[in-house]
Order: C-alpha cells, then structure tokens, then sequence
C-alpha cells in the first residue's frame, strides 16, 4: 500500500504537484492518468525519494521510502527506459542492482528470461532498442519479486507487440496479487489494464475512482439522428425543448434523451430518418472533457468555442462534437 | 539501511564491468611511469647542463615522479567517470531506488574507487621510482635513504587524493564533461601557471596539488624550487582538508538536490 498525503512539489513558482492525497491499494491495478506536464512523473520520483517534496508525505506499508530496508525487494520501479549505464552488459546492470539488496544473483538470470533478453544478456545496454532498453528496465523492477511495482508510461514509444506484451505482463502480475500502479496519458490504454483511476491534472487530484464508476460518470451518451429534413427535424427538436448540435455529415446530436422518444417525436410529424442511434463518448473523450481545465500544454490552432475557465486556446474534448 | 557490505560488493561490481576503469588507471600508471622514466634518462645525460642551485638542491626520488603532472590527469579523469557516469547514463536514479540512504550509496562508491586507486597509485610509485632511479646513474638514491621511503608512499596517496578530489567535484557537478572542463585545465595549466607568477604563486601553493605535492620531494626546496610555509606532511594535510571539503559539498548536493 502507497499512502500520498498532501504531497507538493514546486519547481520555483510552478507548481508541478498540489496537495496531492490518494492511497495506492494492493492487489489491483492503478492507473494514474493524466496529460502531459500533468505531475506525473515528478511524483512518481517523489514516491521512490528520488525528489525531495516541498511539502506531504508519502509511505509505502506505513514507512518512508528512506527507511526501508532493502527497497527492491518492497517495490520495483520503471521510471526511464535508459536509466541503465550503456557501456555495461545487461546483466552486469541488474546484477549491481542485486547485490545492493542482497538478492541473490541467480534472480538476475531469473527476471532476463522473464523480459525475454536471455539472448542479449551479455551486450552493452547502449545498443538496446526502446523496446528492449524497456524490458531492462522492467527487468530491474522485478529483480527483488516486489510486492509493489511502479511503472511510468511503460507502453510510450513501443511497438504493437512490446504494448501487447506489457499489457499482459501487468495483467499477470496484478493477477498474483501485486500491487500495480502504472501511468499513461492514455485513457484508452488504461481502460484495458487498470481497475481503479487516479486522475491528475496540473498537479491537483482530478478523481480518484474505480474504473467502473469513471465510466459510468463520465461517458457522455446521446443521441445521434441524421434525415433528408434536417432543418424541420432540428425545428421540431428545438420545439420541444431538446439541444441539437449539428456534427458534420448531415448528422445531429441530442444530449439527454431516449432513442425511442426522439423516433416517436420524429414519426408523429412524419420526419423521414435515416438514422437513429444510441452513442456513447468514448473514454477518451471523457477524459479530455475532465481535464479540459487543466491542460499543461494547449495546441494553438483553431479556437471554436472560446471562453471557458481554461487557458486560452481549444479545450481539450470539445473540439470533438463541434466541427 | 542497507547493509554496508552489499552495497559495497554492487560498487566493486559496477566499477569492475565499465572499460573506462581500466583504460583510465592503466593511463595513469603508463604515462606517469614512461614520463618519469624519459625525464629521469634525460635529467641524467644532461646533468652537468643543470645550474649549480639545482645541482645543489638535487631530488634524485622528486625527478622520478615528475610524470605525475600529466598522469594525475588520467587519475582526474577516472574520478570524475566514476561518479558523473552515473548521472550521464541516468543511472543514478535506479541506484538511488536501489539504496535511498544518500550516504551509504556515496561513500560506499568512494571507499570502492578510493581503494582501487590507492592501489593503482602505489603500484605506480613505486615502479616509477624504481624505474626512475635505474636510470638516473650516479645520481641515483635508494628506498632505504632518509625520507625516501616517505616519499614514494606519498606519490601513492597523492594520486588517491587527486581521485578522491575528483569524485567530490564531479558529485557537486553532477556532470562528467563539466567536470572534467574543470578540473582538467586547473591541474594541468591554471595550476601550474600560477605557481610561477609572482604574488599568485603565494596563493597557488595552497592548491591541492600544489601543497600535495610537497610530500614527494626528499630534498626541501627540490631543485631551486621555493620555499613553502609547510612541510611534506603539512602539505598533504592542506590536501586532505581539499577532499574533505570536495566530498563534504558532493554529499550535501547529493543529500539535497533531486536526483
């Protein structure tokens, strides 16, 4: 169990995490989402005591990080792909790391099979791919069979096969009754690996929730209609009190009503449809609507709503339903 | 904690398995003891040619070091690689995780680096003054003369310390390249320059290498050079105070700073 409490971490006047409370449970898979810049890492770094908090705690089993004895053997960690020095072997990294934990050096050879890089295990760490520098790294966070493991952004910038293989590996793991807690800027990545969601944005706690519960709260579903009669048919909504909003294609979209009571609203004043159906955000899109406010780095390109309490520039989720 | 001992086996490993290590001590050793060598031949041969003060004042153990201006160099360099690749390589960070408590990673790399280039270092004293003397001639001493002995163990600890120094700086900097971009000119030419300007040299003898130094010469004033207001153990003294300070800072930037 990861306990943060109030955790803040300035950079001069920015501040990269704010008063951050959450607690990472065992035996489940966290996801800690958030955009780019969002605080991530740097709490992450805080969580291993890489980086000195300006203020809060975190605990791991109820002690700092600092006083554990034998830390690899608590929680593993991937932070970089290449925290590894280049000019040693593969196995030389992990078995220095081993040693400064008393693990034996068999393990070494254990976790090089597990990652699938028995066969370069000899060669300099500075000739590895992205992906195989990553598999080192997730080598070195099971080399003490930790009951917590750390990963950040453990999918960024690998191939199809190297996400499909995290994918799984953190399945497996998690499905062993470890702690995971693992990070990504991408919700859609997160929906298939995480059961519970912490969600950042600029440094403050945006949810901290079950994946289950993210869903079901922040899926936007409507109503999506498209007909020859666009206008009368807009006309007549509008009559009775629902939005439409145009979104391209011929097509409207009803917030906040049934498909059976639009269809029935439709052929009562004999509208012809083509179509008629039920839609559902995606989670992506609900997570860009939530931290829409809070997005670190805006693309400046085409304004079309304005306004908002953001900064300037499109917020993040709606430029979705307005083209 | 981790254990004192583990953590000291991990550095011995990660020392032992980069090239660097070993291209930079044998440098050391090389050149220190091929420059000792060539200068010791040509003191030799061109004896007569010296002038009648630093004939007076000749170190026949001083000259069979004086390789060491530029095979401290490669001492320099093995120190700041053992700290500053860990933070080049981004390593720093997976060590730090592996062993949080600063001061147990730090000085348990120290003692290992330290070890290693006390070794090094005495090695190549002694094979230098050895080497040295066979071909100094006439003007040869030998280890059993009074201070000789001292002195050769001195060179051994003085290219430890010029290590040790570099580990401290290159921890403060957290940067192989600048700290090399440093410590590489001052040792080699600011140092040097400075100790034969008027007035600057008052300050320079003061410098680690320049007060370490002194504990290599058997003969005060070795060959014309000045007088300096402490002896060869006073001077090694001054050096010592400059490593401690070097590690002292480098522990308080690892302690405070994030990695």
């Amino acid at each position: 169990m990861i306990e943060l409490e109030g955790l803040t971490k300035r950079f001069g006047a920015k501040t990269a995490v704010d008063h951050l409370s959450f607690t990472v449970r065992p035996g489940v898979v966290t996801g800690f989402l958030g955009p780019n810049g969002a605080g991530k890492s740097t709490t992450m770094r805080m969580m291993l005591d890489l980086d000195n908090p300006t203020s809060g705690t975190v605990r791991i089993d109820g002690r700092h990080y600092r006083e554990l004895q034998e830390p690899l053997k608590y929680i593993g960690a991937l932070l970089d792909a290449k925290a590894m020095h280049g000019g040693r072997s593969a196995y030389n990294n992990l078995l220095c790391l081993a040693q400064s934990n008393r693990i034996p050096e068999r393990r070494v050879g254990e976790v090089l099979d597990l990652v699938g890089l028995t066969a370069v295990a000899k060669k300099k760490s500075k000739g590895f791919s992205l992906g195989m520098g990553q598999r080192l790294g997730i080598a070195s966070a099971l080399l003490g069979d930790p009951e917590i493991l750390m990963f950040d952004e453990p999918v960024n910038g690998l191939d199809p096969e190297g996400i499909h293989w995290i994918r799984n590996l953190m399945k497996r793991l998690a499905a062993e009754g470890r702690t995971i807690f693992v990070s990504s800027h991408l919700m859609s990545e997160m929906a298939l690996t995480a059961d519970h969601l912490i969600v950042i944005g600029q440094g403050k706690l945006l949810a901290d929730t079950s994946m289950a519960d993210f869903i079901q709260r922040n899926s936007r579903s409507y109503v999506r209609l498209r007909s020859p009669q666009q206008e009368r048919l807009r006309d007549l909504l509008h009559a009775n009190g629902f939005v439409a909003v145009e979104a391209g294609g011929g097509t409207l979209e009803v917030d906040g009503a049934t498909t059976e009571k639009l269809g029935e609203l439709a052929a009562a004043h004999q509208i012809v449809l083509h179509e008629l159906s039920a839609q559902r955000a995606s989670l992506e899109e609900a997570f860009m609507q939530m931290t829409a406010g809070a997005v670190e780095y805006h693309a400046h390109g085409t304004d079309i709503h304005g306004g908002g309490d953001g900064p300037a520039g499109p917020r993040w989720g709606e430029t979705f339903e307005g083209v | 904690m981790a254990a004192a001992s583990a953590v000291l086996q991990s550095e011995w490993t990660k020392i032992r398995t980069v090239s660097s290590t070993v291209w930079t001590l044998a440098s050391a050793l090389v050149v220190t003891v091929a420059m000792s060598a060539a200068l010791s031949a040509l003191l030799n041969a061109t004896f007569d040619d010296l002038s009648e003060l630093e004939r007076a004042t000749f170190d026949p153990t001083f000259v069979s070091f004086s390789g060491m201006v530029l095979g401290q160099l490669a001492m320099v360099v093995f120190g700041v690689l053992v700290v500053g690749t860990e933070y080049s390589s981004g390593m720093i960070r997976t060590s730090l995780a592996a062993v949080p408590q600063r001061a147990a990673f730090l000085f348990s790399k120290i003692a290992v680096a330290g070890a290693l280039a006390l070794l090094v270092g005495m090695v190549t004293s002694f094979l230098s003054f050895f080497l040295g003397q066979a071909l100094l001639g006439e003007h040869r001493t030998t280890l059993g003369a009074d201070n000789v002995l001292r002195a050769v163990v001195g060179a051994g600890l003085y290219m430890t310390l010029i290590a040790l120094f570099s580990m401290g700086v290159a921890t403060m900097l957290r940067s192989s390249m600048l700290s090399l971009g440093i410590l590489v000119p001052f040792f080699f030419l600011i140092s040097q320059i400075l100790s034969a300007v008027p007035k600057a040299k008052e300050v320079a003898r003061y410098f680690p290498d320049q007060a370490g130094s002194k504990i290599m010469q058997v003969v005060p004033e070795a060959l014309g050079s000045e007088k300096a207001p402490y002896g060869p153990w006073g001077g090694l003294g001054i050096m010592l105070v400059w490593v401690a300070a070097a590690l002292a800072g480098g522990y308080l930037v690892l302690k405070r700073r994030d990695a």
